[in-house]
């Protein structure tokens, strides 16, 4: 199936830029931002605290095994429903650095809407460092598929 | 006679991709390379030549050893290298527009 989801990472630039149609009206594509409960849904993440308004902050920890894997927080600069957020992310423990988010939310019909995400690094470095994170993601499930299949032969 | 390659060629085969993975976290020997598959040395051995001639791959002298390594400024003009970064968000999104669309309905 095609992906519908498009990312652009211009050569020589700081920014990525990621672009997604839904089949939803884009007031319930912002509420799947706008309540913790579903973030935690399409996510896969605890939210921690989410307060979704100007000045607010918020914080995402995702564990495993008791172990904590994931955690990320940033402030919201911008909050306005159905059009779009303004906002900081950082991975803690992750070499990315904060980065500065542009959510724009579109309408396109009735049942129809567009999310258009600019997402600005502190460099070209760090974009890349963002990018290879999954590729790594990759390796480690490759490794651990590699420990299954070994431990199988004890 | 040799025949040109292409990073996308390069990239269509499994093998090759999942040596690219593990090259991605350290540089390696041919054998230590080898040790990671089932299929025979001088397989692997092909698909490291394959990997070389279209530079996704540096040889590195060291010593008696010669160890492979990622060249990032080829693998970054592979447009394949943004697919696990995009594949990553569009499962996400799919999970969001499924949930909205069952969110919807229960309204």
């Amino acid at each position: 199936m095609e992906q519908k989801t498009k990312i652009i990472a211009e050569d020589g630039k700081q920014e990525l830029i990621i672009t997604r149609e839904f089949d939803l009206p884009v007031e319930l594509l912002f509420k799947a931002y706008d309540k913790a409960e579903l973030v935690e849904q399409w996510m896969g993440t605890k939210v921690l605290k989410l307060e979704n308004k100007k000045h607010g902050s918020y914080v995402y920890e995702t564990s495993h095994n008791g172990n904590v894997v994931f955690r990320a927080h940033g402030t919201i600069h911008e909050f306005v429903h159905n059009q779009k957020i303004i906002r900081t992310f950082e991975m803690e423990n992750m070499p990315i650095g904060a980065q500065l988010e542009f959510l724009e939310f579109e309408k396109l019909t009735a049942d129809t809407s567009k999310l258009t995400i600019q997402i600005i690094y502190r460099s070209e470095q760090h974009r890349a460092e963002q990018l290879k994170l999954p590729f790594s993601y990759g390796i480690n499930m490759a490794h651990n598929k590699l420990q299954e299949i070994l431990n199988e032969f004890k | 006679m040799k025949t040109r390659r292409d990073v996308f060629q390069a990239i269509a085969d499994p093998t090759r991709r999942a040596i690219l993975l593990l090259l991605a976290s350290q540089a390696m020997t041919a054998g230590a390379i080898a040790s990671n598959f089932d299929t025979a040395r001088p397989t692997v051995s092909k698909h490291l030549q394959i990997l070389t001639e279209c530079e996704l791959l540096k040889q590195e002298q060291n010593g008696r050893e010669v160890h492979y390594q990622l060249n990032p400024d080829k693998m970054k003009a592979v447009d394949d290298f943004l697919a696990p970064f995009r594949k990553m968000w569009d499962d996400r999104f799919n999970k969001l527009e499924s949930l909205m669309k069952s969110y919807k309905n229960k309204k």
